[in-house]
Parts: C-alpha cells; structure tokens; sequence
C-alpha cells in the first residue's frame, strides 16, 4: 500500500517481507511503472484507432478540394468526352441505376430465397452446412474472379454480350453470399415462439414464414440487402471484367445495350495521365461517395426505425 | 438475551465503517459496519440478492470495474482506508485476493495460471518453487504435479476450483475473498474446498460468500447475516446458528424465506 | 351443421395449400442451389479455360517460371513475378494493418465507453465501405506524392503507396473480428486477471488477448487474402510491370492488376495472351481460397479455448 500512516502498528505475518514496505521480500511490484506503462500503452491504441479516422478524412479532403470544381450540372448531365471541360458522367449514371435495379431484381429473390431456405426447410445435415461453409468460401473470393466467371459464363456462353444484364448478374452473384448472410441473422433472430404460434393454428411452413416470420425479418433483410447493393455499385472489377466501355457515347436503353458504370468511368479518368482527367476522376469519386452515403444512410435508419427488441 | 454481545477478536484484519454501495440509484449495500479478524473464517450469508457479493468485493475494490458503482463510507484493512486517495487498487488486489463462483482459469497451462500472479507482480524468486508451493496450499500439487504444462481446462470442476485458489495464493495475500467457491461444484468437491478453508486459515483470513447455511455453520467462525444490503446480525457462528438474537436471522436459518 | 363448418375450406382448401407449399419448397431449394452451381461455375470456368492454356504453356513453366512476358518474343510465361508483386502488396499492407488494427481492437474492446464506441466503430466501419476505386484515387494523387517527396528515387506507380493505401482499407477487417473475438472472453476471465493485481492494460494484453488468439489469427490471415484478392487499387497506382521484386519503390504488377489491365486492353480473343487472364485467375483463385480455409480452420481449431 502506498503510504501507509506513520501511526499504524505493521502486524508480523509471519512471512519475510521487505524491510521498507509490507511487500513479501520476493515481489518487485513497481506500481508505478506499470501504471506509466499502462497509460502510454492505451494511448496507443487510441491513435491506432485514430489513424484510420484521419485517413479516411484525408481521402474525403482530397476527392473534394481535387474534384469539387468540376461538379457542375453540366457535368452531371453531359457524356465522356475528349475534352475534358465538356466531359460528363451521365451515361455512367444511367448505367449504374440499370445495373443496380437489376441486380437488385435477380439478387434479392436469390439471396433471400436461399436464407429462408436455409433456415427453415433445410434438415440439419452435412449436405446442408457444406452449403453454408460454400457461400461463405464464395463470400470471400476475389471481385475480379466473379469477374472471369462473367465473362465466361454471361457474355459468352449466354451471349449476353458486353451488357448492361451480363453486368447485373455478375454483380448480383458476387453480392449474393452477403445477402444470404445477413438475411440468415434477420430470420435467426426471429424468436421460435412466432413460428410456433403460426404452426399451431395450422398454418403451413410457407404460410407461417410468409406472414409471421418473414414481416419481422424484413428489416433486417432490407438493410443487408441495401448495404450488399451498395457494395456493388461501387465495384469497378468485374465491371472491367465483363466490358464496359470507357467511352460512351450514349445512354444505355436497354437491358442488352453497351454500357458503363460509375466506378468503372472514374477507373477510366484515372488512368489517363493529364490532370484534368485526374480531376474529373475525383469530381466522379464525390458523386459516387454521396450516392453510397445516401444508400447506406437509407439502411442504417431502416434498422434503427425498425430493429425490436423481442 | 441477556449475554454481552460478542466482538471479535483483535487483531482486526478488515473494517467497514457504515460502508454503502449504490449502482445507480438502487443501493446494494446499507450502511454495514463489521469488523473481520485476523487468520479467522467469516462468513456472509442471507437470501439472494442481499448485497453479499457486493460487499465481499468492496475489500478488494472489484466494484471499481462496475461503471456507475459508488461506494459511500470506508472500508479499512489494517487500519488503512481502502479507497484512499493514494491507494492504489492494483496493490490492493495482490494483498488481498479473491476466488469466484464459477472456477475461471486461464486457457493456459496449469504452470501459466499458477505463475501468472506472481510474473504480474514483479516475483524476483523461483518460479518453479513458487507454483510448486501454492500448489501444495491449495491441495492439488499431487493430482498435478506430472502434467503442469497440461491445459488447466482439461481439469476437473474441483480441480480447477482449486487451481484458481492457487493461483489466488500464488501473489502471497493475507486475506482470501470468496464469493461462493463451491457452489458450482459436486459435494466431493465441494468438501474438499472446505477442507481447503479449514487449513487456509492457519496463514490467511478468509472471507466466504455461501448461501449454504450448513456450510456456513461447519466452515467459519463468525458469521453474518446481511438481507436487502443490511446488516441484520453478527456473531459467532455457533452462537449465531443455535441461539440468533434478531428475528429475521432466526427466521432466515429456519428456513421460512430465502 | 353443416353451418358451422362453412366457413373453413375443407379438403380441398387444405390440398391447395399443401400443393402451393410444395411448390414454394422446391422453388427455394432451387434458389439455394444458385450457390453451389456458382462455385461450381467459378471453378469450371476457371479449370476449363486454363486448360487451353496449358496445352500452350507447360504448368511447370507456369509456377516456376520467373519471367511473365507474355507479350514479348520470345514470350515467357512464369507466374512468379506477378505472385510476388500480390504478396509484396500484400505484406505491406499487413504491416500497417494487423497492429493498426489490433491496437484499435483493444482500444475499443477494453478501454473505449459505450458512448465512445457509438461514433468510433461506425467511423472506422466507413473505411470498408469506400469503393477501393476511390482508394485507388486516393493512393495515386495522395500517397504517392508524398512518397516520392520523402524518397525522391520513387517511381509514379509503386508498391509501397498500394500497400499503405490497401492496409488502410483493410484495418476495420481487422478491428471489427479481432473486437468480436476479444469480446467474447468471459467477463469473469478478466475478473480473475484483476483480482490478481493486473493493470487494466495487462488484463488486456496478457490475458485476453492471449484468450482470443484464434479469432485474432484468423482475422489477419482473411484480411491478408482480402489484399490479396483487391484489383483496384492496385491496378491503378502500383504499375504494370511484372518484377520479381521486393523493393516496394518501384512499379510492380500483382496478379489481380494483370487480368484486368489485360482485359481492359485488347487482347484479341482465343489467343494465347487472352487466356492468360484464366491462368492467373486459376491461381488467385486458389491461393485465397486456401487462405480462407487456413482462416476458417485456424478459428474452428482453437475455438474451444475457454470454455
């Protein structure tokens, strides 16, 4: 103890102690030190956390201070262009609302298909937890091969060409396994006691999932779904992948039309070397930024509105 | 009624002086003045939720790690204040130890668990006597002794009940804390724990939390009985057990609430 | 009688709803079956194209080989420089990670309040949600210019910038699982380490983190395949020359940069350059997969740590 009052009669315990403190002669305590190192120690760890924070400040500053300028309407409504004061990102735009409604379109059956599937027809089986243990060895393969597999798979073998709907698919089956994922904890949370009631007033499995279970899962199946798409617009690889074009001179019509995507025309910009692309690349970073924001913030107060507590 | 009430013995190891818990608004502990002898065994019983958990751990200044605990009063151990302004709690904890409900080893080798205290702590001797005698303190050296590198999970309940004592042990505390030791375990085990306690108290004074009244009764020597953080009576533990002089202890030993 | 009863379907009511329930369960079993037919997809795309490859490129050329010239006469085909152009990248991006990370997880597992954490995480959470094309950006007209200023000999497209750019992204990968792991230690764990006299920075560094190891591990070796397995970054600012290499301050090509510059420029279809692209895809392909099973056994391993 530190500072122990003068008065107070130091009791033999019987055990050898150092002769200036009550600590047994073996122990070096060094309170002090440790308590220093602690301090500087957590510390650390608060800059470490910091230093994230800070880059991701630093990116945000960048993209604006370098791209802001060139974020007029013009910009927003004008078409690629060789010039880089009448460039515009709007068939990049149109592009990735296609890609994004249909990726949705064919992702969201799947996905939530698939987790009600799993947790409530499937046995509980190997053949069932090796389906599991596949989607998410799927959810961690690299963007760029779901990429080859489109290629492969929806350009050529379906013919879809270099599409807008060879794109979607792609992309849909790349986000797939994250949809799975989370709408599997959206439905695992719904307490078994919902199920049950359903079941003993004679419902069917479908019927009981339909209109007892699944309501309350829905928004958490919406928010992952949301944030799952919100991952594919940003996705720049297997668009590459799959054909989209760097130069496009008109807006895409139709589900088979050429296309490009946002991330795809920034990828584009900034390969180029003269620094108005570069700017441009950024201007078209901010616009992306801001549509992911909105998404996400779109998701993040679903969840809030809705999430119960059972 | 008539008999002096009891004190007990000097020297006094731990004091509380009208010591209250609150976490939040709701007090855990009201108002508890007791003193607890040196190289005894006392024991805290009453019904659950009775405060006496909280108050075991107001000696080693585990409520500190509760967010919104305050402890209102003082808490003395040979005579010093507890929650002092210079004490540090680190300190605290080495002289003053403590054993839980459910056994906690570390998922580390028997060895590791035994020697970790004493590593924290700065120990300048031999480690290997060091584990080797805390062992034999708590007595689980022989059942051990051939597979120390062996995980301390793959011990049985009793036995890692008995490592965590060890372990307690191995930072050389004078007093003991224990908040239910045996409850988690099976009536072999459990005996030998208080067999454990009956030795411990030639070197250490013990404190046990147990809502066991019969192991209350063959384990300590002062008792006392705390209900909705007050503290109703205490005694000696026969005399508290055969002859109580409130009410509500009287009530509580037999058995018509808890 | 018959009254009362009038108002449920009866038996033809009831062999409708079985029959629609039947449908439905059919119809999601398909759906889950998208899952497997995509792995498997993946995996004959991948074999069946390389196979034309290999009928031009000997396999052993291919993984041993230490020149990828695939353009040039007399074209070399070794994946080795572009392999070790990922793993550099990669490397790189795991020294600023992993103890980036693993600092920022126990800052907020062990020290961070609930109000702290209520900011805090979300904020570093943001860092995986930035599309790696804007990290590219970022690395090109950020980091590398300030690279450069400091080690004036460095090239415009080099690994380090990629590196430190890519470690960035993956810090929350690392903090969020790491967290996860380290909060799923008992309470009554760190009770004991305390009760022992531990600062609060030993019960954190000696006894739960030691705790959670596995989780941990496991989260270093899947952030590590998630850089491995990244394109866009790399693509843009580490360059597209293949080097067998591991000075960080040159231009160097990973094996994701190489399928998509090479898709991105025109090779013509069918060509031995064309098929390349599936070669390296087989092998990316394989090594995170590997990764993500080392990862996952690692966390089954060890998981029955404490309990």
């Amino acid at each position: 103890m530190t500072g122990q009052p003068s008065g107070v009669q130091r009791r033999p315990t019987g055990r050898p102690t150092d002769a200036v403190s009550d600590v047994p002669k073996d122990f070096q305590p060094r309170l002090r030190a440790r308590a220093r190192a602690g301090t500087v120690f957590a510390g650390l760890c608060f800059a470490a956390t910091l230093v994230g924070v800070l880059a991701l400040a630093a990116l945000l500053a960048d993209i604006i201070t370098d791209g802001w300028h060139r974020l007029t309407p013009g910009f927003l409504s004008g078409y690629p262009s060789r010039f880089a004061d009448r460039a515009g990102i709007l068939p990049a735009l149109v592009g990735s609302g296609w890609v994004l409604a249909l990726t949705a379109l064919v992702a969201f059956p799947l996905g939530v298909g698939t987790a009600i599937w799993l947790e409530e027809y499937a046995p509980d089986n190997r053949f069932t937890r090796a389906v599991e243990t596949n989607i998410a060895n799927l959810a961690g393969v690299p963007s760029i091969v779901y990429g080859i597999l489109g290629l492969a798979l929806f350009v050529r073998a379906f013919a879809l060409g270099r599409s807008v709907l060879a794109a979607a698919l792609t992309l849909a089956l790349l986000i797939l396994p994250v949809i799975i994922i989370a709408s599997q904890e959206a439905i695992k949370a719904v307490p078994d006691s919902i199920r049950l009631g359903a079941y003993a007033l004679g419902a069917t499995r479908w019927e009981a999932i339909c209109h007892s279970v699944l309501p309350l899962a829905l928004p958490g199946i919406l928010t992952g779904t949301i944030l799952a798409l919100s991952r594919a617009i940003g996705e720049a690889a297997p668009v590459i992948l799959v054909g989209a074009l760097g130069f496009l001179a008109f807006v895409p019509k139709g589900p088979l039309d050429g296309f490009t995507v946002i991330p795809f025309q920034i990828f584009s910009w900034v390969s180029r070397p003269q620094v108005e692309f570069q700017e441009l690349a950024a201007a078209a970073s901010i616009v992306l930024l801001v549509m992911l924001l909105l998404m996400n913030g779109t998701a993040i107060w679903l969840r809030n509105r809705y999430s119960r507590k059972y | 009624m008539n008999e002096p009430i009891q004190v007990p013995p000097e020297p006094i190891e731990l004091e509380t002086r009208a010591l209250s818990v609150h976490y939040g608004a709701a007090a855990a502990v009201r108002d508890v003045s007791i003193r607890i002898p040196d190289r005894q065994v006392v024991a805290f019983i009453g019904p659950s939720g009775c405060g006496k958990s909280t108050l075991l751990r107001c000696f080693n200044r585990m409520n500190d790690l509760i967010p919104g605990a305050r402890v209102a009063g003082q808490a003395l151990f040979q005579g010093t204040d507890l929650y002092g302004r210079d004490v540090d709690p680190v300190d605290v904890r080495r002289r003053i130890g403590m054993v839980f409900q459910k056994p906690n080893p570390f998922p580390k080798s028997i060895y590791d668990n035994v020697a970790f205290g004493p590593r924290i702590n700065g120990f300048r001797g031999d480690m290997d006597l060091r584990v080797e005698q805390s062992l034999r303190r708590a007595a689980l050296w022989d059942e051990v002794k051939d597979r120390l590198n062996a995980s301390a999970l793959a011990l049985s309940g009793g036995q890692q009940q008995r490592l965590c004592i060890a372990r307690a042990l191995a930072v050389e505390p004078e007093v003991l804390l224990m908040d239910e030791p045996a409850s988690a375990l099976d009536p072999i085990a459990t005996q030998k724990i208080e067999e454990l306690i009956y030795q411990l108290k030639q070197h250490y004074t013990v404190v046990i939390v147990t809502h066991n009244m019969q192991q209350a009764a063959r384990v300590s020597d002062w008792t006392a009985f705390l209900y909705m953080g007050e503290l109703i009576e205490y005694g000696p533990t026969k005399e508290l057990f055969t002859n109580p002089r409130v009410d509500r202890t009287e009530a509580y030993i037999t058995g018509r609430f808890g | 009688m018959a009254a009362e009863t009038a108002s449920f379907p009866g038996a033809a009511g009831l062999r409708r709803r079985k029959r629609t329930e039947r449908v439905i369960a059919r119809l999601l079993f398909v759906f889950s079956a998208v899952s497997i037919l995509t792995t498997l997809g993946i995996v004959a795309v991948l074999l069946l194209e390389s196979a034309r490859f290999f009928a031009d490129v000997s396999p052993f050329e291919f993984l041993t080989g230490t020149e990828w010239t695939p353009l040039f006469r007399p074209a070399r085909f070794g994946v080795l420089p572009l392999l070790m152009g990922s793993v550099l990248i990669a490397g790189g991006a795991a020294i600023v990670a992993l103890p980036l990370g693993l600092a920022a997880a126990i800052y907020l597992s062990e020290y961070a309040g609930d109000r702290t954490r209520a900011w805090l995480k979300p904020t570093l959470e943001l860092l995986a949600g930035v599309p790696t094309v804007v990290y590219g950006y970022f690395a090109l007209s950020f980091v590398t210019p300030i690279i450069r200023s400091i080690l004036p000999g460095t090239s415009i497209f080099n690994a380090a910038s990629a590196s430190i750019v890519m470690g960035i992204m993956i810090i929350p990968m690392v903090s969020s699982l790491s967290e996860d792991a380290m909060r799923a230690v008992p309470q009554v764990l760190r009770e004991g380490a305390y009760a022992l006299g531990a600062t609060k920075f030993e019960v954190a560094a000696r006894t739960i983190v030691p705790a959670a190891l596995s989780g941990i591990l496991a989260s270093f070796v899947l952030a590590v395949s998630r850089a491995i397995g990244e394109t866009m970054i790399v693509t843009i600012a580490a360059g597209s020359t293949p080097a067998l290499t591991l000075n960080p301050f040159t231009s160097v090509q990973t094996m994701t940069a190489y399928i998509a510059q090479t898709s991105f420029g025109e090779a013509p279809q069918g060509s031995v350059e064309y098929n390349t692209i599936f070669a390296v895809g087989l092998a990316l392909f394989a090594l995170t997969l590997a990764m993500n099973v080392i990862s996952g056994m690692i966390l089954r391993r060890y998981r029955e740590a404490y309990e």
